[in-house]
């Protein structure tokens, strides 16, 4: 079970009214290196991984629901207000005869999230080499976002979103390192 | 000459192949970062942190790990604000 703190973990500015935006961010929300994909990835993974890095899942899957809830804040803030011919000029005409201003798990382009998206081999090095890639390509396109947005202050969060990709890509990679176990004896191969 | 190595950085960049009929202007160099954690398997103890209310802003406690991303394509970018 979990205990849910009212707050974000990071603060959400958004300064400029440019829905398009919204459109772009989806990415992260429903997209296939998304937030939504790394959570559940992780929360699934982490029954069948050996019990030294179950922690390391389950605690990053964890903050990826809360990064989860940025986006969604995000995308919520600029799309809210927005008229349905504001929504059309920004591209999210489809999105809005299907959902109106509701949120959706769908990618930047409108396809909706599968499970195919994610995966759960059983090997410890395949599923935790497949979550370090998860990392790097969610951390790309935090980068692809913040080129292609002009808001400071969204710009401000997202670095922030990008800064926690690096850190779990190395959590990733030290949780390889511990199920190789050769670290501390002295062997020459 | 020069001989001294070039500084290290964080953000590697390279120039894509021009062929003599390509469409578009050419776009110079094109980006992409490798940050730290590529570089330093398993963390050490004792490295240096960042004030706790610095590390809720940067979105690391480690220094070691911290990587300002600027869109590198945009002039006078790379420069860390604050």
């Amino acid at each position: 079970m979990w205990t849910y703190e009212k707050k974000l973990q990071y603060p959400v500015k958004v300064s400029t009214c440019n829905p398009t935006l919204a459109k772009y961010l989806m990415e992260q929300y429903g997209g296939a290196d998304g937030e939504l994909a790394a959570a559940l990835r992780y929360m699934n993974q982490r029954y069948t991984i050996p019990d030294k890095v179950i922690g390391v899942l389950n605690d990053i899957a964890t903050e990826e629901f809360a990064h989860l809830e940025m986006i969604a804040t995000m995308i919520y803030k600029l799309t809210k207000d927005a008229t349905p011919q504001q929504l059309r000029d920004a591209g999210l005409a489809e999105h809005y005869v299907s959902h109106d201003s509701a949120l959706f798990y769908n990618n930047a382009a409108g396809v909706p999230f599968t499970a195919a998206y994610i995966q759960a081999k059983g090997d410890p090095i395949a599923d935790l080499y497949e979550d370090i890639a998860a990392e790097e390509k969610a951390r790309a396109t935090y980068q692809w976002l913040i080129d292609v947005s002009d808001d400071p202050d969204l710009n401000d969060s997202l670095r922030f979103l990008r800064e926690r990709e690096v850190v779990h890509s190395q959590r990733f990679r030290e949780a390889v390192e511990i199920l190789k176990d050769e670290r501390d004896q002295k062997k020459v191969f | 000459m020069n001989s001294q190595p070039p500084p290290f950085t964080n953000v590697k960049s390279y120039v894509p192949f021009r062929g003599p009929c390509d469409p578009c202007p050419p776009i110079g160099r094109k980006y992409f970062s490798t940050p730290p954690s590529l570089y330093l398997g398993f963390q050490p103890p004792g490295l240096p942190q960042f004030s706790p209310a610095d590390a809720l802003r940067k979105g690391t406690l480690w220094k070691v790990f911290y990587d300002y991303y600027d869109n590198p394509y945009r002039k006078g970018a790379g420069k860390p604000r604050g």
